[in-house]
């Protein structure tokens, strides 16, 4: 493992230039989370029903690892159905838990497989999952999960 | 004298060992654990292989020897700090002396020098590690006590513009750190603790950055109460220290009931012993306590004052090439002024997170994140920093390397294109 399979050049990318990054107005429920290991913060706004994830926006400050991920989690479940987007979140999450071991499922996760090496990183585990576990919350408030 | 780190260095086995991509340790975080020497892992495996048996207890042999290790240990602390072996109460870190503490104060009846209510006030700073603010906090809650605080200058030290007005005749109690963790910034006693005398408000020190670092007397010091951790001072995890006045723990009720701690005990009520036996209630941290005495003896034997020079000259050093990094700036005095070996910093484009892991592929451990003084980091408007802090097995060559780990580490996130 060297600093280059952890740190991606995608996972880069979306640290420069984060997608969805700007809080949509008037959203079906807000939610912040932090991660209280190292300060890191983010804002998610969720608009959604049973049938689609209409908006997912979000705001935050955090590292490299924390905030490329919660940009490409909100492109890939953006428009997805709560299933489906369930679907995407718990294979992300197995693939973080998966100590190295999996390369992570490129037709679910799309973009998202570039975290792959991060789950070798105990300490950058929960880094990676921030914005998703604002989403999981998110939908769970909204009572599509 | 300067010190002779290469023999030092020997001494500690952790040094030796290699990490990641076979790079050699570099251990830039003495301000969350020191490493321990040698010494120190002996006397801890040596209590166990020879003497362990349960101190001021069993009528046998090693009974004996396991009391007169445990209470030379407690000899050689008081020795360290030139305080009263009696005064000297084994606690598992600072983190619990201070607890303990705030709780023994929260258990002061009415007419007790620590009794507190609506009119009191306990006084901290904003540079406070969680460990002396919470605790208050929530004695404050308890008591109805009023909290209040120092804020930093833009140094991040304390401000101390309104002492008068902080410390007034209602302030009961000042805890406050001597050592930021976070910025270095050593505080002013001499001008809080002759104000405290003043208004005859408790001062209690939270020692755990300056114990292990420099020469200290808790009497030249003129403080109440004093806490610092085993394992930033070469010692064993598990084993801390709550130091107070004589005249003051007498008064001070205790917090921890249980064995070791009474004189006499009915179905109805026990009466305490006395200082630091009502403060140790149980089966003590005895191998704890020995590896805490060979660890303060391994520091005096060197001379705090020699550790305190080295460290001063390596900040020095560090404040020098830090200021050549572009794009860094340091959190803290910029000169070694009243500062000690902890230096925080923070690198446009680059989130401390990201620059420890980088760091840490080249064998540099370095800690980022709030430091456990969120507070702090919130009046900065930071989420974290990235934070080296230096000890007496550092040398200049570890400031090198971690000047060449920043700089690779801003080629590789900040190439251009990203
Ligand atoms: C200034 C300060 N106070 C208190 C503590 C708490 O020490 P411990 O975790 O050993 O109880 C620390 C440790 O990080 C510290 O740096």
């Amino acid at each position: 493992m060297n600093l280059e399979s952890l740190y991606q050049d995608l996972i880069l990318d979306h640290y420069k230039n984060p997608l969805n990054k700007k809080l949509a107005e008037n959203p079906g429920i807000s939610v912040h989370h932090v991660n209280p290991s190292c300060g890191d913060e983010v804002t998610l706004h969720l608009t959604g029903d049973r049938s689609e994830l209409k908006s997912v926006t979000w705001d935050g400050v955090g590292c490299s690892i924390s905030q490329a991920s919660t940009s490409v989690m909100s492109d890939l479940v953006q428009g997805k159905s709560p299933a489906q987007a369930e679907s995407i979140l718990n294979s992300f999450m197995e693939m973080m838990q998966s100590k190295g071991g999996s390369q992570g499922d490129l037709e679910l996760l799309g973009d998202g497989v570039a975290f792959s090496g991060v789950s070798k990183f105990p300490a950058r585990i929960k880094c990676a999952l921030l914005g998703w576990m604002a989403l999981k919350d998110a939908m769970v408030q909204l009572d599509l999960i | 004298m300067p010190l002779d780190v290469s023999t030092i260095k020997a001494d500690f086995p952790i040094l030796q060992r290699k990490v990641r991509h076979d790079n050699p340790l570099i251990y830039l975080d003495s301000g969350a654990t020191s490493q321990k020497p040698i010494q120190v892992i002996d006397a801890v495996s040596n209590f166990y292989k020879n003497h362990n048996s349960a101190v001021h207890r069993g009528a046998h042999l090693i009974a004996e020897e396991a009391t007169d290790a445990y209470e030379g240990a407690r000899e050689k602390v008081a020795k360290f700090i030139d305080g009263d072996p009696d005064e000297v109460i084994f606690t598992k870190s600072a983190t619990e002396s201070l607890n303990a503490l705030a709780y023994s104060i929260g258990n002061a009846a009415k007419g007790s020098p620590f009794y507190l209510d609506e009119n009191s006030e306990i006084l901290v700073s904003e540079l406070e590690h969680h460990a002396n603010l919470i605790p208050w906090q929530e004695l404050a809650k308890r008591t109805g006590a009023k909290l209040t605080w120092f804020e930093i200058d833009e140094d991040v030290r304390l401000d101390y513009s309104n002492i008068d007005q902080l410390i007034n005749k209602k302030t009961k109690i000042i805890a406050i750190t001597h050592q930021s963790n976070v910025s270095g910034a050593i505080t002013d006693l001499p001008a809080i603790v002759e104000r405290a005398k003043v208004v005859g408000a408790l001062t209690i020190l939270d020692a755990c950055q300056s114990a292990p670092h420099m020469d200290i007397s808790v009497k030249k010091l003129g403080i109440d109460f004093y806490a610092f951790s085993g394992h930033k001072a070469v010692g064993p995890t598990g084993i801390g220290i709550l130091w107070g006045r004589t005249e003051l723990l007498d008064q001070l009720p205790p917090f921890l009931y249980g064995g070791s701690m009474v004189t006499s005990v009915t179905m109805t009520g026990a009466t305490f012993a006395k200082s630091p036996r009502k403060f140790e209630a149980g089966v003590p941290n005895m191998a704890g306590a020995v590896g805490l005495g060979v660890a303060l003896d391994y520091l005096s034997d060197i001379g705090m004052e020699n550790i305190h020079n080295h460290e001063i000259a390596l900040t020095q050093y560090s404040l020098e090439k830090l200021a050549q990094v572009e794009g860094l700036t340091v959190i803290g005095p910029k000169n070694v002024e009243m500062r000690g070996a902890v230096l925080s910093f923070t690198v446009d484009g680059i989130h401390p997170h990201d620059l420890g892991q980088a760091l840490d592929e080249n064998g540099i451990a370095v800690r980022t994140g709030h430091h456990c003084a969120w507070p702090l980091m919130k009046k900065m408007k930071l989420v974290a920093t990235t934070r080296a802090s230096l000890y007496l097995y550092n040398d200049f060559t570890d400031v090198d390397h971690l000047i060449t780990g920043i700089e690779s580490a801003k080629k590789f996130f900040l190439k251009s294109g990203r």
